[in-house]
């Protein structure tokens, strides 16, 4: 994934209210009055983080006779978190092989 | 040797490392502080580390890319706070390119707990609990992805910390 790409998704996320929305998608396409329901917001105020949502790839609109329903898309969120999940195994890796680095300098070192 | 143990609160800024190793504080904070020996660990083995500054002082700059097998690069920068030492450790901000303007305050101290014997205890404070998230959480609640179970391995880290 590019910086970009990577940056718009982490900002898209980065809102608790898009984040419940996500949540909310995870079950299912959902329309705006459906998606705006568990919120003290207005639809249009809804319709902007899904806008935002949807620039950023981690949603798909799509026209469904009268309604426009939200479809989460599990690609680049996967993509984002997979990076992130990585903050474990970096530290671990990197530990490693500091591990290795230091008993090599002590070796070296030693008279 | 235990490995590392994070420990991130819900509801908390910080995230806590710590990890013992077989060295002195001296060794760990050359290891930290001399851009050749950083080059040779920090970060995964299939990643490539570059650094483009590294002005070990209080007010310096630092700047480091890794690079993966498929050319993806993914840049950090900071600046060190304070001198750097055995004794005080070093603090420096931490930037990821990939979200700038999210700052994170890092402080690195070493406690020496036999001759030899030291643990490197980090202390992460994100600017906002969404930061902290983004980085640590997000995608977890959604469950779209079977990838996320190393993840869960932080979010229940309230239990080992």
């Amino acid at each position: 994934m590019t910086h970009d790409r990577l940056s718009t998704v982490f900002s898209a996320l980065a809102d608790p209210t898009r984040r419940a929305i996500l949540a909310q998608l995870a079950e299912g396409d959902a329309n705006v009055s459906e998606l705006a329901a568990p919120f003290q917001m207005s639809q249009p105020a809804i319709s902007k983080h899904l806008k935002v949502l949807e620039q950023s790839g981690l949603i798909t609109r799509q026209r469904q006779a009268t309604a426009r329903l939200s479809h989460l898309e599990a690609e680049p969120l996967r993509e984002a978190t997979e990076w992130l999940s990585t903050y474990r195994e970096y530290w671990e890796e990197s530990y490693q092989r500091l591990d290795d680095l230091l008993q090599k300098l002590d070796h070296n070192e030693s008279p | 040797m235990a490995g590392v143990v994070i420990k991130a609160e819900s509801g908390s800024l910080a995230v806590d490392m710590t990890r013992e190793f077989n060295a002195t504080p001296a060794q760990l904070l050359r290891a930290w502080t001399d851009p050749d020996l950083l080059v040779q660990w920090l970060g995964p083995r299939r990643m490539v580390m570059k650094i483009q500054e590294y002005d070990v002082r209080h007010g310096g700059k630092w700047q480091y890319t890794h690079a993966d097998e498929q050319g993806n690069e993914y840049g950090f920068q900071g600046v060190f706070h304070g001198e750097p030492s055995v004794e005080e450790g070093f603090t420096q901000t931490f930037e990821f390119d990939g979200a700038p303007g999210h700052v994170c305050l890092e402080s690195l101290t070493f406690e020496e707990i036999a001759p030899g014997r030291t643990i490197i205890h980090t202390h992460s404070v994100y600017q906002s609990l969404a930061d902290r998230d983004a980085m640590l959480e997000s995608g977890m609640e959604y469950g779209v992805n079977e990838g996320y179970e190393r993840l869960d391995e932080l979010l229940v880290a309230d239990k080992i910390g």
